[in-house]
């Protein structure tokens, strides 16, 4: 059904209103990816709060303002997470609009995998809804995996429903000192598989009978200790094909310390990766695609989804 | 939506060619050579069709691509002649979106049918779009790996056409549609140009267009390679058939298991009449005196499926579940999904025609939607079966009907309009797999607002400006491109079997 938006939805379209540049704040803890806003660029922030919380639909309609860390909590009252990455202070707004995963992303999913239906301003300052209320949805052009990723520059978003899942029943971090990532990977419980070059740390999740059975496994192929966390990962991240970041150390001396996400391609490093080349005609498209939903470039001037990350 | 047809119906006669497209097929038997080049009315007859009743679709000549080289050159020679390219798999869809409007170029893509690479280390592969489903993930199986999706028609349905529709099929309630699957595709657009649009790393820079061109029917471009992600084989397998004496507690049980934080691999759902027509048609064992069967399969690691699939029995049994079945082997397991992925073939045996549904509504409300479509359907006199992907609440009610009984078939649609309508005021969506087409364009404004489709409007411009590709889709008719200068303003309204 065509939506009634809420209060604080409207409230926001019309702190956004329909003109003038205007950038929008979440935690600021990706702030210059893609580029930052340009001098002289209002700053607004989505409205914030967990609107509905269905466990037994495996859905949560949440205000874009609100904490990760926060929308996690409550979901986690019920055994459930999103997909979306967990940053100090980060929102889900912008994890959604960064598009970058978690790195327990083979047992979480992608982030643009998790956005069912988003509430967006549009350029012109009215509210776009796009997807769909239900699990599933093939119902006209797919918006919502248009906009992950987009840096707030085709639309800000105020409100959207994820995609819940349970947690698995047993979590582990564990270290393994000098394993060959690629027989860690092989584990049917590995949502993260991290390698620096030397060391491999894996988080095992799910039932606590297949956790115990992997790491008996791992236990096999040398020196196992169960650790906190992940690795601290360096500040830049690379984008990869998953083959490239399993050769990492041999490929890049100029990437500086690193934290390759095995089975992924995603690889942090110390030192930023070097331009990338883009096919002319995806740049074409880009461009159209900005002059389309943004045709006064008001929204996010000065970053750009083509200089990430 | 309509589904199947009568067989041998051919009462839509294809319009002449027009003269004037003469020269346009003389561009493009010099462009891609005679062999892939077809204008005689039985080609164009059969390019105008798709698997619903939709009849007013309305092929130009038809090409036989064998190359992206050649598509360019078709979509170029097209677009010289002032007229559209609608591109076609199987033909298997069941909204009219590959039925082509206004005499079109259509472009069929089934000779375009090679898996090109399997590209193991980075967890892809990259297929030509006339690649048929199932001949994918059986060429992938000697590397322990498949291809998620799995439509009912997937022996036949080509990889290109799922990707214009974003199919889904019993699999992808744990493992997602087909554009969690779609790693980067090649594409023609409209003016002739190729791009890749996403990349096979892990976070490709710019926007999401590879998402954005998934389930754009057909009217952003031309895909023509495809990577698609591969699924490791889950160790563990567990095909259960869960029988109940009434619907509405294998609905609950349906919802019971979601909420229960387990998300199995599929979880089918089938009532009694469906379920007879099974048995009569391929004898998959499921028993015929149960109102309403649930196939649930449960995957991954061997102590979780052990654990879930338990639990799973424990819910239906707390459902008043008279049976719980558990395929022994491997054997029994195919016999069972058999029985399923052949239900709309079984039709045939109960009336000669049917009409398809596919709507979503929230899993949770499974019961009191199925009550309401059983009151929908007694209302106006029909015969409904039930199969459908129970665990994320996508309905295919369908609508069984001899269409020579007068009258029949306005209320088969007053029926089909009320099961949508009830769709969304249940808080659902319009189409969970099957797509808009031509058959749902104009419930668009039941589900989205002006500002909405007109955001839809511009993703589609932004890729083709001038909507040259598929004109006529998805979009309803105030919120599609003005200059369509191919399309005829009397094809685009279309008629409804």
């Amino acid at each position: 059904m065509v939506a009634d938006f809420d209060e604080a939805l409207t409230t926001f379209a019309a702190e956004v209103g329909p003109d003038g540049p205007v950038c929008a704040r979440g935690g600021r803890t990706r702030w210059s990816l893609g580029g930052e806003p340009a001098p002289g660029t209002r700053e607004v922030q989505a409205p914030a709060g967990i609107v509905a919380f269905e466990p037994a639909e495996m859905t949560v309609r949440v205000r874009a303002g609100t904490p990760v860390a926060e929308l996690h909590a409550e979901l986690a009252t019920a055994g459930q997470r999103t997909a979306l990455p967990e940053r100090a202070g980060g929102t889900v707004g912008g994890a959604l609009m960064a598009g970058e995963s978690s790195i327990a992303r083979l047992g979480l999913g992608l982030v643009r995998e998790a956005l069912l239906q988003a509430r967006y301003v549009c350029a012109d300052g009215q509210i776009a809804s796009a997807g769909a209320p239900t699990v599933k949805n093939v119902s006209g052009f797919d918006l919502c995996r248009l906009l992950v990723g987009s840096l707030g520059t085709l639309g800000l978003v105020g409100e959207a429903l994820l995609r819940t899942f349970p947690v698995g029943e047993t979590e582990r971090w564990v270290r393994l000192a000098g394993a060959e990532a690629d027989a860690v990977r092989s584990c049917y419980t590995a949502a993260s598989v991290l390698w620096d070059g030397t060391d491999v740390w894996t988080l095992l999740s799910g039932y606590a009978v297949d956790v115990d059975k992997d790491l008996g496994r791992l236990a096999g192929l040398g020196a196992c200790e169960d650790v906190d966390g992940p690795p601290e990962l360096p500040p830049h991240r690379w984008s990869c094909t998953p083959a490239e970041a399993a050769a990492f150390d041999s490929r890049n001396g100029a990437a500086g310390r690193f934290v390759a996400e095995i089975g992924v391609g995603v690889v942090h490093a110390s030192e930023a990766q070097p331009p990338r080349p883009v096919e002319p005609g995806v740049v074409e498209l880009n461009r159209r695609f900005k002059d389309r939903f943004d045709p006064h470039g008001r929204l996010n001037p000065g970053r750009d989804p083509l200089r990430k990350p | 939506m309509l589904g199947s047809h009568r067989r041998g119906d051919r009462s839509a006669a294809v319009p002449a060619a027009d003269d004037t497209d003469a020269a346009l097929i003389a561009d493009l038997v010099k462009a891609i050579g005679a062999d892939r080049v077809r204008a005689d009315a039985a080609a164009r007859y059969l390019a105008s069709r798709d698997a619903s009743i939709y009849k007013e679709g309305n092929a130009g000549p038809v090409c036989y691509p064998g190359s992206t080289e050649d598509v360019v050159a078709c979509v170029k020679v097209a677009t010289r002649h002032g007229r559209a390219v609608s591109p076609r798999g199987a033909g298997t869809g069941l909204a009219g979106g590959a039925a082509p409007l206004g005499q079109p170029v259509v472009l069929s893509m089934t000779r375009m049918d090679k898996l090109l690479e399997v590209d193991l280390d980075n967890g892809l592969a990259w297929v030509q779009p006339g690649m048929v489903n199932l001949d994918l993930s059986r060429a992938l199986a000697p590397h322990g790996v498949h291809y998620a999706p799995d439509p009912s028609s997937q022996a036949v349905c080509t990889i290109g056409g799922n990707l214009a529709n974003n199919s889904g099929g019993p699999h992808c309630l744990a493992y997602g549609v087909t554009s969690a699957h779609v790693v980067a595709v090649e594409v023609v657009l409209s003016d002739g140009s190729v791009v890749t649009l996403g990349d096979i790393t892990a976070e490709p820079a710019g926007y999401d267009l590879r998402g954005a061109f998934v389930g754009s029917e057909g009217m952003c471009g031309i895909a023509t390679a495809v990577a698609v992600r591969l699924t490791r084989n889950p160790p563990a397998v567990c095909t259960m058939l869960l029988c109940f004496e009434d619907v509405s507690d294998a609905a609950a049980t349906v919802s019971a298991i979601i909420a229960a934080g387990i998300v199995p691999a599929a979880i089918e759902m089938m009532d009694q009449r469906c379920v007879r027509a099974i048995e009569d048609f391929a004898q998959a064992g499921y028993p015929e005196d149960a109102a309403a069967v649930l196939l649930v399969e449960v995957d991954g690691a061997s102590g979780g499926v052990a654990i879930a699939s338990e639990r799973v029995d424990g819910i239906a049994r707390r459902n008043q579940a008279i049976s719980v079945r558990i395929a022994a082997d491997e054997d029994e397991r195919a016999r069972l999904w058999k029985g399923r992925k052949s239900a709309f073939g079984a039709v045939a045996n109960v009336m000669p025609d049917y009409y398809l549904h596919d709507t979503v509504v929230p899993r949770t409300r499974l019961v009191e939607v199925l009550e309401r479509i059983y009151e929908i359907v007694d209302r106006h006199d029909l015969l409904v079966l039930n199969v459908f992907h129970a665990g994320d609440g996508n309905l295919h009610p369908i609508l069984a009907y001899d269409s020579r009984v007068p009258g029949v078939v306005e209320r088969v649609h007053a029926a089909g309009r009320e099961i949508i309508e009830m769709s969304l005021d249940m808080g659902g969506a319009l189409t969970g797999e099957h797509g808009i087409g031509v058959e749902k364009r104009e419930y668009m404004e039941r589900m989205f607002s002006a500002v909405d489709l007109d955001q839809q409007g511009r993703l589609r411009a932004s890729f083709d400006p001038y909507c040259r590709m598929n004109p006529g889709k998805v979009l309803p008719s105030a919120h599609s491109c003005s200059d369509i200068g191919a399309l005829r303003a009397s094809d685009a309204a279309g008629v409804w079997g």
